[in-house]
């Protein structure tokens, strides 16, 4: 048998390997906490240097001792920061809006109705599932083009609208709930449509939630569709603003006010991520990859 | 290999941070498991049975005291030291491993001089399939197994590094009855003839009385009484004691001594010969009733249930603790003339006698 | 049987009707773009059919240097990725103190706005007449010399690329990875540790195999999504990738369709197609891999 002094020492070993690794483990957490946050406290940071301040640093400092917010004045006034702003609202609440009406219908009618052809179509669903965005955009470029949509709000978002992804996963929600709610809510003489609202919704409240934020996270940020389909700045969203005011606005190298702007656009994300970041977490890790 | 535990404590920091301070789950233990039988862990949930099964098994070490097994100090010893097998409540198997590969797992992580050649794996594992009669399975993966197998593989898998100490988790709690009763049985046989000290925890007494050499009980920590089942039973140390173990539970009445006889309310039902005079808690285990017309004991009537090899008769009496007693009493007992009131006498090795304040057993004289 | 048949297919219409114009329709239209010769978005005219658009493409040095940009980028940054989040989740796993504070830290860059922080990135690498920039700071600090991140040299500007789409999709990876981690049940730790096994061991034989699913869905999705990488590298180095030499294959699509050098739908077409099959490729090659290997 191994004696007492073996015994302390190879617990002592133990223990100190133990604490080597809990070193090691927080070392490399908080580098990659500093990676992830040094580019928003640099963002910060430049929007409050004034514009003369900033150009002087030919070694950049990593705090300031005069902070400034002509920088944020400059953003609204120089450029039309507030329009794209603006826009980027309207297109984001219309398109979550009609998203949800279209996707909680088609579930609906997938999950709890029975007709002719349910299968078929809704195999057509799963294998649409596939096609990637950049296949079908080329068309959907012309259609607008020739529609005369070019250049307005329901150019923006009509592409938007559907999501077959989340048609499924809120079909697979409605699945859930007891088929004999339903057969319960038909005795009681309750229409489809008002058990669909008052039942239904109320139940998968929180899948509802989870596609709401992942299509508010994805409107907000989206840039491909509004850059092919907007060249005027007065239907600019956000992203296209981004990229305007970096390559005409402000004269090229104000880049204090740049960060001004890239500041204003990124806190409404955050702070909604900051007040609801358990949801927004879960809802993520149960069903989406970034973009769509 | 005998297991002693001496003064074995475990306080967890409180996990409400408001309140701070500690719980002690296990509060200085101290007694012995004999070489190679088969202990019976027992409480209810929460008494600190699991951490005490944990700490013999190495997952978690205690706050003070010590652990020996035979003579050696393995208190500091992590467990794949200590020459432990373990069944986990969950069984634990690997879901992404066979059967085989699962009984293997333990044989492939020795080193050194311990280390063996794949046959002798191979051929350790074959027999500890075949001790648990699963070895048709060994290609299989658990989750095409029913609950019963997976049992017997968590068991295999803990026998095959023939360890010194067995410890099984609520062993059967995952089961439905009748493979409870068949488990038990099988756990039983395993244990006689490979005769490996054996501890095991659980809820349920009955289950630990059946199949047990020794139980323990405990409650909240503290450790109650250690014996055989019967002696337990017989002779339980407290009023927990006497209250946790026996279905249906003992009757518990305040009753009061005076000169040398036991009184429930008015009625002097027993002898009760060498305590002073005082208020006591009195037991009285459901079959120590007998029907008797002239019985000291004067119950309410309420219901009289048949079960075909006894019957109970459910009464009330004053200085009862509950609502209703129980009384069992054998099926041929006339039951059919009673009306509204029974009477019955005690056998006196039925009753036990408690402390109004320290709840501990009272020795008393019957005759 | 089916009288609500009719009612079923009003809630599907809106659906449906999306769906049609613009996913359905547009994808049997673009095959047919990318095999219509010399299509002229003008007259909307064309000579003939046959495959000229997918040689014009293949021939493309735009496009082959788009190819070039993809796969590096996507050879290095899914491994990268991947790998780098496995052991931050083991080590949010492994703690308990401060768990939830880094947990929330790392998940940050999944909602901000990749245009806006690119151009953060960028000027933290880039270098001007009036600095060299910051990263260039911590290099010449350590005694390395100047380097010009954005307009300089290939494998450099090839760094900042890969560098911001690690940092872009690392939140993702890292949220799967912990919850897979987490779920993962204790007792099979336990189990183990009993057993005898060492560390390394019970992650090679107990962790990885358990996590192996979601490994394997995340090195699948970071394919796709890195194949699909576009709006990362107009975030760094500005809408006019060609003249950057940082296009990817989706951004060429896009220059064939819009912009200055737009136009040219039949060619964005058959790019697009291209780039379909590239990815059905190599997704269907990475789906036999993980069955294979979660069999045996």
């Amino acid at each position: 048998m191994t004696t007492m002094n073996e015994i302390q020492q190879a617990k002592k070993s133990a223990e100190r390997s133990q604490r080597i690794r809990t070193v090691i483990t927080y070392t490399l957490l908080v580098l990659w906490g500093l990676i992830v946050l040094f580019p928003f406290y640099w963002m910060i940071l430049t929007s409050l240097k004034s514009y003369s301040a900033y150009n002087s640093e030919y070694i950049p400092k990593l705090y300031t001792t005069a902070p400034t917010f002509q920088n944020y004045a400059d953003a609204f006034t120089a450029v039309p920061l507030a329009r794209y702003f603006g826009n980027t609202i309207i297109f984001t609440l219309i398109t979550t809006i009609l998203m949800l009406v279209v996707t909680i219908l088609a579930a609906f009618a997938f999950s709890r109705l029975e007709f002719k052809g349910k299968n078929l179509v809704f195999t057509m669903f799963l294998a649409l599932m596939m096609i990637p965005n950049e296949l079908v955009i080329i068309t959907n470029f012309v259609t607008i083009t020739n529609a005369g949509l070019r250049n307005t709000f329901a150019g923006l978002i009509l592409p938007s609208v559907a999501s077959i992804f989340y048609i499924y996963l809120l079909k697979e929600n409605f699945e859930q709930i007891p088929e004999e709610l339903y057969k319960a809510a038909k005795v009681d003489g309750t229409s489809d449509l008002k058990y669909l609202l008052k039942v239904m919704i109320p139940i998968c409240q929180p899948t509802i939630v989870t596609i709401t934020i992942l299509k508010v996270i994805e409107c907000w940020n989206s840039y491909v569709w509004p850059r092919l389909i907007t060249d005027d700045a007065m239907y600019f969203l956000v992203s296209n603003g981004i990229q305007e005011i970096r390559e005409n606005g402000f004269g090229r190298e104000n880049i204090p006010a740049m960060m001004a702007a890239v500041v204003v656009i990124s806190v409404p994300l955050i702070i909604l991520f900051l007040i609801f970041h358990k949801k927004i977490m879960a809802g993520v890790s149960r069903g989406g990859t970034k973009g769509a | 290999m005998k297991i002693v535990l001496e003064h074995l404590t475990k306080r967890y920091p409180n996990r409400n941070k408001k309140i701070g301070g500690f719980v002690v789950a296990v509060d200085d233990f101290n007694f012995e498991i004999p070489d190679g039988q088969l202990i019976g862990l027992l409480g209810p949930s929460g008494c600190g049975k699991s951490t005490t099964l944990n700490m013999i098994c190495g997952l978690e070490t205690p706050t003070e005291g010590k652990i020996y097994f035979g003579d050696d100090d393995v208190t500091e010893l992590p467990p794949e030291k200590r020459g432990v097998g373990m069944v986990f409540q969950s069984y634990a198997l690997y879901p992404h491993l066979t059967v085989r590969q699962n009984i293997m797992f333990p044989l492939e992580n020795l080193k050194g001089a311990q280390k063996l050649t794949k046959e002798e794996m191979e051929r350790r594992a074959q027999e500890a399939a075949e001790m648990v009669q699963i070895e048709r399975l060994m290609d299989n993966k658990p989750s095409e197994m029913s609950g019963g197998q997976q049992q017997r593989v968590a068991i295999a898998r803990a026998l095959v590094k023939r360890p010194r100490v067995l410890l099984l988790d609520e062993p059967l709690s995952n089961l439905d009855a009748r493979l409870r009763l068949q488990t038990r049985e099988e756990i039983r046989r395993i244990q006689q003839e490979t005769k490996i000290t054996t501890v095991f925890v659980t809820h349920d007494q009955e289950e630990a009385m059946s199949i047990s050499d020794m139980i323990v009980v405990m409650s909240a920590g503290v450790f109650q009484q250690m014996g055989k089942p019967q002696d337990v039973y017989d002779h339980p140390k407290n009023l927990f004691v006497a209250k946790f173990l026996g279905t249906p539970a003992i009757n518990v009445f305040d009753g009061t001594i005076r000169d040398g006889k036991l009184y429930l309310g008015d009625d002097a039902v027993m002898n009760a010969g060498g305590v002073e005079d005082q208020d006591v808690y009195v037991g009285i285990r459901p079959e120590g009733f007998i029907l008797d017309d002239d019985g000291p004991m004067h119950c309410g009537l309420n219901r009289v249930e048949v079960m075909g090899r006894d019957t109970t008769v459910v009464s009330t009496h004053p200085s009862a603790q509950s609502d209703m007693i129980r009384v069992i009493i054998p099926s041929e007992s006339r039951t059919a003339a009673l009306e509204n009131t029974v009477n019955f006498s005690l056998k006196p090795f039925k009753v036990h006698l408690f402390d109004k304040e320290t709840e501990e057993a009272i020795p008393f004289l019957s005759e | 049987m089916y009288k609500n048949s009719a009612k079923a297919w009003l809630y599907l219409l809106p659906a449906l009707i999306f769906l049609s114009v613009f996913m359905i329709y547009p994808l049997f239209d673009v095959m047919i773009y990318s095999v219509e010769e010399g299509y002229n978005s003008a007259s909307q005219t064309y000579f003939g059919v046959g495959a000229y658009n997918y040689r014009y493409v293949l021939r493309d040095p735009y496009f082959l240097q788009a190819v070039k940009n993809t796969f590096i980028l996507v050879i290095i940054t899914v491994p990268v990725s991947t790998g780098v989040a496995l052991l931050i989740s083991l080590g949010l796993n492994s703690i308990q103190k401060l768990r939830d504070l880094f947990q929330t830290i790392f998940f940050l860059p999944y909602v901000t706005n990749t245009l806006a922080v690119g151009l953060v990135f960028m000027i933290l690498f880039k270098k001007t007449p009036y600095s060299d920039g910051f990263i260039n700071l911590i290099i010449n600090a350590f005694g390395g010399s100047t380097i010009d991140f954005i307009e300089g040299p290939y494998w450099a500007k090839m760094f900042v690329m890969c560098f911001y789409t690690v940092w872009v999709v690392m939140p993702f990876k890292i949220l799967i990875l912990t919850s897979a981690l987490a779920s993962v049940d204790k007792d099979l730790y336990k189990a183990a540790k009993v057993d005898g096994a060492t560390s390394f061991r019970i992650f090679r034989k107990i962790t990885l195999p358990m996590i192996s699913p979601m490994i394997f869905y995340l090195i699948i999705t970071g394919f796709i999504g890195a194949f699909k990488a576009y709006s990362d590298e107009v975030a760094i180095f500005g809408t006019n990738l060609n003249a950057a030499g940082m296009n990817t294959i989706v951004g060429y699509v896009y220059d064939m369709l819009y912009g200055d050098s737009g136009g040219y739908p039949s060619y964005a077409s058959a790019a697009a197609l291209i780039l379909f099959a590239i990815v059905l490729t190599i997704t269907c090659i990475n789906l036999l891999a993980s069955r294979k290997t979660t069999i045996s």
